[in-house]
């Protein structure tokens, strides 16, 4: 199951690792994509940490790691393609995996039907 | 009043459509409440002739008759006079950053053409659109490895222009930048001890290239070692000599700085000045300044528009690349049109003079009793010679016979006070330069 | 439209030179010689000043269209000031001159416009000195911010990290704070416009080293409190800085360093005159009360007593340099003639005008458009077009319409903190048949947005080009042609 962040980072945990993205809400809010800003393999973060930057024309946005973890993988298709964030922002357009990490944390995240009620909410 | 063009008659009807009943009135409900301040101490207008003529007057207060063997970066060179009438035009230099990109084709068209000329000329792939001068521009370059690297120590040769590296200085103070300065001599930027202070803290090692004395060096092997400890080459250039000289972009430098002044700018006592800085592909994103791009319109149409905008200071704010909002835009435009009119030839044309006149200057100089080589074996146009006494009292000495003799390195290096830079360029006659050596043999 | 590149053709020149008159033999050594030219283009001169002079008119500028760029303060630039920063006894002026012995006296004229501009400055807006040698606004700021970090530092206030920002504030206010090496915190506005001061009080603070505020702020506002903050930023041990952006709002009638402010910059490009050039080159001096004088940066222009003018490079305090020089010395001349011209009752009637026509602007287009806050503005109104983009058209889409009716567009999309913003700055030196056609214009695009939308969404149409691609320009970036 994915599991949703206030900040409109999506986040889906597998065996150990955990695979992470921004929300088609936030992909839709910033428009056509134009750079997509990576993490570093290797690099360790806490909750909170700048995973990277998602860039449109007019806008920059930080993506902030919902989980703590050591990544493990970062999305390479996004820097020839940054548009598949558009098309596919909780699919292909991934942004980079974890391990490491502590399902824990978890708890203060939202769920599907919890993230649709929140987006309600913003409007 | 001067350029107000409403009439009392005007001023009336508007206060009437905002309901106000005169200056006092639009104030207060504008909540300025605050005293008015008397300003007694500014004098009264004056008309545009009286202007002129006050203006004239002080112009006239500064010596330009002077014969300048200066440079230490700054360098007196021709300017055609086509560059003048371009950038005398209004529609270019009234006009604002071109973010409205179909009323501003002009500038943008210009802006790219200036991004490409720096890229041909020092060898490099990106341009920005031009930062505010040199110094500030080897400021940025730093910053700039800074960011890539994650590094926080840059290495400096002291053969780097000290006036450049006073900026470094005062702007790395409030940063958490550690700034370490190594010593040079005029040949030779110490490239050992540079490489030899290079640690896996080291964002970038910063040269200049011709260095500050004039001198000519290899860098490419310098280079690769740097590469090796994971550290960026940057160096700051001087853009004529690029006419002769192999670009930093083949020498494996991964940011070019320069001062652009010597291309079609006045020397102005001080600016506006350019600021020069051409990156390799890999940094492009994180280069900060202006840049100008190509792409189309919906009609399929070739066009060009400011664009990796999210770099900068209006969308990312404290996350900006760095503070700085404008370019140099009429003096890149100063370039652009010098580099046009000089074209391929031109500029190595001017090149070529410059180089010859300092070689024949130096023999000339040398040939004088008690005037020393210091280094100058290999050097474009500007070179350093020993005096017997003080530099900068010979300077003034040569000042009163009409002379700018050239630059006394005691000013920053406290080492060399007999030590004389100087330069000579395309300006100067064979008769000029017979004339200074006249002149210091006659003062020494 | 060709690049100056295609015109090329082997062999053309533009310029002369003198002949070589000494032996050719010159000290670059065959190892550093460049393999290939530079692939410069060669173009007679007639090509290339068709070509420059073919592209200048692709250009909307002050001189030819009525250019009313909120915050840019677009303002007439007096062709006196032109003539006067051409003068070679100016342009010709090596700025090594005066640090050569006996050189200061070969440079008096320069050095003498440097220090009245300085004085006149600080004469108007009401400090104790000034230093010339910001080379741009955000420059300026970067100066203030690094005086300040040297008060702190010279009173061993290690702990004030912190600088306190409106919300409104211009982007380049937090980015030069960062390099200057403080953190910054935002403070709120209120539903006015004007600082939130039970924000601004729980945020001040042991860290607090001082606020940075634009006044009149940003929305084009006059903070009727300013001088309540000020004292409040004072009392808890912080500085006030004044970005002085807007200082064509106040012109003559409010001096900033007389209602609580420690340092401010103006940009000398906007309100006092001198050319924007397409984006630079600019000035922005920063003024300082007494408290700062020990920190300016060298060099420092003075008189001595005998009424001659030096440079003084050691004062112990100062930050250092900032800029090479003396500042943008071209730029500084220009500011000086301007303000020669004006005199003291000619900078007085600044202000007012400027503010006079905002509001005309203001009350006129009210009917059509929102405003985030409904009040008497001062040099800009701020509007928002929510009204047009409930039927589909947006601030972007009227800014295009503009452009058609040859207008260049008001500022979009600034303040961040009003929606569909459009800023609008007629400046003083704008006749009201100008406003009124502005006016006229804009009106019948909000009517068109009711009755045919399509029709201001699909603007420009008369321009050479119409609107570009960013997105492309963005994702696949083609910055030269090489």
């Amino acid at each position: 199951m994915k599991y949703y962040s206030e900040a409109h980072e999506w986040i889906k945990v597998e065996d150990d690792e955990a695979i992470i993205g921004i929300s088609e809400y936030a992909a839709e809010e910033l428009g056509d994509i134009t750079y997509v800003e990576l993490p570093i393999e290797e690099d360790d973060v806490v909750v909170g940490d700048t995973l990277g930057v998602i860039e449109s024309v007019k806008a920059a946005s930080d993506v902030y790691s919902p989980i703590g973890g050591t990544i493990t993988e970062v999305n390479a298709d996004l820097e020839e393609n940054p548009g598949l964030v558009n098309e596919s922002a909780e699919g292909n357009g991934w942004i980079c995996k974890l391990n490491n990490i502590d399902v824990s944390e978890l708890d203060g995240l939202m769920t599907p039907d919890a993230y649709v009620k929140y987006l309600k909410s913003l409007a | 009043m001067p350029y107000i063009a409403n009439t009392q008659e005007d001023q009336q009807a508007m206060f009437e459509a905002i309901a106000c009943t005169d200056f006092a009135d639009m104030w207060r409900k504008s909540q300025v409440v605050v005293p008015e301040p008397p300003l007694t101490s500014i004098p009264e207008g004056m008309s545009e002739f009286e202007v002129i003529s006050k203006l004239r007057k002080l112009a006239a207060k500064n010596a330009t008759e002077l014969h300048t063997f200066i440079g230490a970066g700054y360098y007196d060179h021709i300017i055609p006079a086509a560059v003048s009438e371009i950038t005398g035009r209004s529609e270019f230099y009234t006009a604002y950053t071109p973010y409205q990109p179909e009323a501003s084709q002009g500038t943008l068209q210009a802006i790219y053409e200036y991004q490409s000329m720096i890229c041909r000329l020092t060898g490099m792939p990106v341009s920005n659109a031009s930062l505010y001068d040199g110094g500030t521009a080897l400021f940025e370059a730093m910053m700039l490895a800074v960011r890539a690297t994650r590094r926080r120590q840059v290495i400096v040769s002291e053969a780097v222009s000290p006036i450049f590296r006073k900026m470094l200085h005062t702007y790395s103070s409030n940063l958490n930048i550690e700034l370490i300065q190594i010593p040079a001599g005029i040949d030779d930027s110490s490239k050992e001890e540079l490489l030899n202070a290079v640690s896996d803290k080291t964002a970038c090692v910063i040269v200049q290239y011709p260095n500050f004395f004039g001198t000519i060096e290899a860098w490419e092997d310098f280079n690769e070692q740097v590469h090796a400890k994971k550290a960026l080459a940057i160096c700051s250039t001087y853009p004529t000599s690029l006419a002769l000289l192999t670009p930093p972009g083949e020498l494996g430098f991964d940011i070019v700085t320069a001062e652009g002044q010597s291309l079609g700018n006045s020397l102005n006592f001080g600016g506006p000045y350019l600021g020069i800085m051409a990156v390799t592909t890999k940094l492009m994103r994180k280069m900060p300044g202006r840049v100008c791009g190509r792409t189309v319109d919906s009609d399929g149409k070739d066009g060009f528009v400011l664009t990796l905008q999210t770099r900068e200071q209006h969308i990312r704010r404290e996350g900006a690349m760095s503070n700085i909002c404008s370019n140099e835009s009429l003096c890149a435009l100063n370039a652009l049109v010098y580099m046009a009119c000089m074209g391929k030839q031109g500029f190595i044309q001017v090149a070529e003079l410059c180089a010859s006149k300092a070689a024949y200057a130096r023999e000339l100089l040398l040939a004088i009793d008690g005037v020393e080589a210091v280094g100058g074996e290999a050097f474009f146009n500007e070179f350093v010679v020993q005096l017997p006494c003080d530099a900068a009292e010979v300077v003034g000495k040569l000042i009163d016979k009409g002379f700018a003799a050239g630059f006394p390195l005691g000013r920053y290096y406290p080492d060399r006070k007999n030590q004389l830079l100087v330069a000579v360029t395309e300006k100067r006659t064979k008769e000029e330069i017979k004339a200074l050596a006249t002149a210091l043999e006659a003062v020494l | 439209m060709k690049l100056i590149f295609e015109r090329s053709k082997t062999g053309r020149r533009g310029s002369s030179l003198p002949k070589m008159d000494v032996p050719a033999k010159n000290a670059v050594p065959e190892q550093f010689k460049r393999k290939q030219a530079a692939n410069l283009p060669e173009v007679s001169e007639q090509d290339a000043i068709r070509h420059y002079t073919l592209l200048s008119r692709k250009n909307m500028g002050v001189d030819t269209n009525f250019y009313p760029l909120g915050s840019c303060t677009m303002k007439y630039n007096p062709k006196v000031n032109e003539r006067v920063a051409s003068l070679p006894g100016f342009t010709e002026l090596h700025p090594l001159l005066p640090q050569l012995r006996r050189g200061g006296a070969l440079t008096q004229g320069a050095l003498e416009v440097i220090y009245e501009t300085q004085r006149l400055l600080s004469e108007l807006l009401g400090f104790a000195d000034c230093t010339m040698q910001p080379l741009a606004g955000a420059h300026g700021e970067l100066t203030g911010v690094m005086l300040i970090a040297a008060y702190h530092k010279a009173r061993g206030n290690h702990d004030r990290k912190v600088l306190l920002i409106p919300d409104a504030a211009h982007g380049t206010n937090p980015a030069s704070a960062m390099v200057g090496g403080f953190t910054t915190q935002t403070v709120a506005s209120d539903a006015e416009g004007n600082v939130d001061i039970e924000d601004l009080k729980k945020h001040l603070g042991p860290d607090t080293a001082g606020l940075m505020l634009t006044c009149p702020n940003t929305l084009g506002l006059f903070d009727k409190n300013v001088e309540e903050i000020c004292r409040l930023v004072h009392e808890a041990g912080g500085l006030n800085y004044c970005d002085g952006a807007n200082q064509n709002a106040i012109m003559g009638r409010v001096s900033p360093g007389l209602i609580g402010f420690d340092v401010m910059h103006v940009n000398i490009h906007k309100s006092f005159s001198t050319p924007h050039g397409g984006g630079g080159p600019g000035s922005g001096p920063v003024m300082v009360g007494e408290c700062l004088v020990p920190y300016l940066p060298v060099s420092r222009v003075q008189k001595r007593d005998d009424g001659t003018y030096t440079l003084r490079y050691h004062c112990e305090e100062s930050i250092g340099y900032i800029a090479p020089f003396y500042g943008n010395f071209g730029i500084i001349l220009r500011a000086y003639a301007y303000m020669l011209t004006l005199g003291r009752e000619g900078l007085k009637r600044v202000g007012e005008n400027a503010v006079l026509s905002a509001n005309y602007m203001r009350v006129k287009l009210a009917p059509y458009f929102d405003q985030k806050v409904d009040r008497p503005c001062m040099h800009e109104c701020v509007l928002s077009a929510t009204p047009q983009a409930k039927k589909g058209v947006h601030a972007l889409d009227i800014a295009k319409a503009l452009i058609d009716r040859g207008f260049h567009p008001p500022t979009m999309y600034f303040p961040l903190i009003v929606p569909e913003a459009l800023m609008i700055e007629p400046t003083e030196t704008e006749s009201k048949e100008t406003l009124d056609e502005f006016i006229n214009a804009l009106i019948e695009i909000s009517n068109l947005a009711d009755t045919d939308p399509e029709s201001i969404i699909a603007c420009p149409l008369t321009t050479p080009i119409k609107r570009l691609d960013e997105t492309l320009a963005a994702r696949k970036p083609n910055l030269a042609s090489i």
